[in-house]
């Protein structure tokens, strides 16, 4: 038993690396998708201490108009165009219809305001594209479907081509983001709103202006894993779990973290994916991913209950 | 001279009348008056009234002091002039705050700013995680006026306070509490200020360092013409750099008068100066007071 859990794996993943390797893969795609999901999380949270429940529905409704509106025969590419509009619009309707009358209004209020949204989004979503699944418009969009094959150590790695394109988008889109809020006036602002509401009102930074910047960058997020999760499981509204996977991820990263949200996404994409072929699969039957991030999330917490990352309070007058 | 305060400027008459030996400073006479508070009442939370009637105003070019003890208002004036009472649960329910002329009420505070006035909080409020220099940035949030203009008075802050370009890469909130006060004037002078709110700069700093600060505060008053409305309960040393001076007390003006009188005022002296040509005060001075004050309100 102690053999199986101790030594075994750790013997399975050194005679065969080129294994190892494409399980790695693996979690490095889906844990980009995480980190990115609990970065658009994390921007909300910080700007308006919300914890918006609604970042899954998001992913969905942003799939799902993305392929209704090919299906109605738009190009492909006008369509991601029009998606971000809808994203945008989205972002303002819920600036000025639920976040701006519930200003000042406890922290739950707001939560239970997001739930709103959902379940809001979740019938809006059926009325207008209808409930059944749908595939991902892959190749209209251009992201090739092949695969490209690496023989690392003598062995055989397989990389989906739409994998690669999803890994390189999900990249350059945190890597954009990071840029946006470091060196651009806006990035700044909404990071300084996060520090400290008053001071950044008494420099004539407005909220609802960043509010409605967050919620759009998150709509964009969820755009994004919006194609590349629907390219590989269809586009149906069980897509939501994706962003249900990102609450361990805040967990283990902070709530308030950038960098905890970009480290703590890979993490467990990665993690999970190892436990799942090397422990699970062998000693527990399989189907660990659905569980494991929360557990792992959970014995973190005990050890830091501010997350891995969670931003050091800083204290001193 | 037209009396814009109302009873506010009635009681500077009663005091001026006793008091009054050299003209007014300049600032006073020649100059225009930018911001006019009339006879304001501030309410907290639908119930707690806290301002009672507060009348001042801000000439053109001068240092303005805002005297009076813990909890008199002075932050609440400040914040109700700023437009940041809402989001404290504060509203302005009497009287009028007009700048150049317009009211300014119920705006956005970000208007305000971009009309020139900016408020630096009380306890400093900087940007913990982002370092000095991005702190400093974000004061230009509101201007239009092109990446240069806004270089070169980054530049002015630095010689107005070296010591933030020494630290302008450090993380804020590492930062110590001097260096984080002079980033919040650093931040609001950003902004281009023509008038800026100043709550309480030299809270719980050393004295040398309060005497450092007012220095550059007097100095970009002078050199910049930013005209300033501080808030202190330091009240020995902003006398000493103000122009005139409004005493506040449970909520109302119990005095005002030129700082250079202010200070000479033997109940200043006794009271906020802690000191008294009689040595110890006694409690029926302190009697007498409170009835001379009940007076003048
Ligand atoms: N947000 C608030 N809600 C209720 N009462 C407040 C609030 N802020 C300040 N007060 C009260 O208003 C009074 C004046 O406070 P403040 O303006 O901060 O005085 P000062 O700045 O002169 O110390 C105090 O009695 C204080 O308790
Ligand atoms: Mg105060």
């Amino acid at each position: 038993m102690l053999n199986d859990i101790f030594v075994a794996p750790f013997v399975d993943m050194f005679a065969a690396p080129d294994f190892l390797m494409q399980v790695l893969w693996e979690g490095l795609v889906s844990g980009i998708l995480y980190a990115l999901i609990a970065l658009g999380f994390v921007l909300i949270y910080r700007s308006s201490r919300i914890f918006n429940f609604a970042q899954g529905i998001m992913v969905v409704f942003a799939a799902l108009t993305l392929v209704g509106l090919h299906a109605m025969g738009v190009p492909a590419w006008i369509c991601i165009l029009l998606t971000l509009g809808v994203m945008f619009v989205l972002a303002v309707v819920i600036e000025r219809v639920v976040l701006r009358p519930l200003v000042g209004q406890p922290d739950i209020i707001l939560f239970m305001a997001t739930i709103g949204i959902t379940l809001f989004l979740i019938g809006l979503g059926e009325i207008i594209f209808g409930g059944e699944n749908k595939v991902m418009i892959t190749e209209e969009l251009g992201i090739p479907t092949g695969s490209v094959l690496l023989e690392p150590f003598g062995g055989l790695l397989i990389l989906e081509q739409k994998d690669i394109t999803a890994v390189i988008v999900a990249a350059l889109l945190v890597v954009g983001l990071l840029i946006f809020l470091n060196k651009t006036r806006m990035g700044r602002a909404i990071r300084a709103l996060g520090d400290d509401h008053q001071a950044a009102l008494s420099v004539g930074i407005s909220l609802q202006t960043i509010w409605v910047l967050v919620w759009f960058i998150a709509g964009i997020i969820a755009l994004v894993t919006g194609i590349a999760w629907g390219a590989r499981a269809g586009v149906s509204f069980a897509l939501e779990v994706i962003a249900y996977k990102a609450l361990p991820v805040l967990m283990l990263g902070g709530l308030e973290s950038i960098t905890g949200a970009i480290i703590g996404g890979l993490m467990i994409g990665m993690l999970e994916k190892l436990f799942e072929i090397y422990w699970g699969q062998p000693l527990l039957g399989g189907n660990t991913e659905t569980w494991f991030a929360f557990v792992l999330a959970l014995i973190v917490l005990l050890f830091r209950p501010q997350g891995l990352f969670g931003e050091r309070i800083i204290e001193r007058v | 001279m037209p009396c814009p305060g109302g009873g506010a400027c009635r009681r500077r008459e009663i005091w001026n009348s006793c008091k009054r030996s050299k003209p007014m400073p300049d600032a006073e006479n020649t100059q225009e008056t930018l911001l006019e508070v009339n006879n304001i009442e501030v309410i907290y939370n639908h119930v707690i009234l806290v301002l009672k009637g507060v009348s001042l105003s801000v000439p053109k070019g001068g240092i303005t002091a805002l005297l009076g003890g813990n909890g008199a208002g002075k932050t609440t004036t400040l914040k109700a002039i700023s437009n940041l009472l809402h989001s404290e649960r504060g509203e302005v329910t009497k009287g009028s705050i007009i700048y150049r002329g317009e009211s300014v009420q119920d705006r956005d505070p970000a208007e305000l700013v971009r009309k020139g006035v900016i408020q630096v909080m009380e306890g400093r409020h900087c940007f913990q995680h982002l370092t000095v220099e991005e702190n400093l940035m974000t004061g230009a949030y509101t201007r239009r006026d092109g990446r240069a203009a806004v270089e070169r008075d980054l530049e002015m802050v630095y010689d107005y306070f070296p010591r933030l370009k020494e630290r302008r890469k450090s993380q804020a909130g590492y930062t110590s509490g001097g260096e984080q006060q002079m980033c919040a004037i650093g931040r609001a002078l950003m902004s281009r200020p023509e008038t800026i709110l100043l709550d309480e700069p030299s809270m719980g700093l050393a004295p040398q360092l309060v005497e450092q600060i007012f220095g550059i505060v007097k100095s970009v008053n002078e050199n910049e013409g930013v005209s300033f409305l501080l808030a202190e309960q330091n009240t020995n040393v902003a006398l000493r750099f103000a122009h005139y001076g409004y005493i506040l007390e449970s909520g109302r003006v119990v005095m005002d008068g030129p700082a250079a009188e202010l200070r000479e005022n033997p109940d200043v002296k006794e009271f906020y100066l802690g000191m008294s040509d009689e040595g110890r005060k006694s409690f029926r001075d302190v009697r007498s007071y409170r009835r001379r004050k009940r007076w003048l309100a």
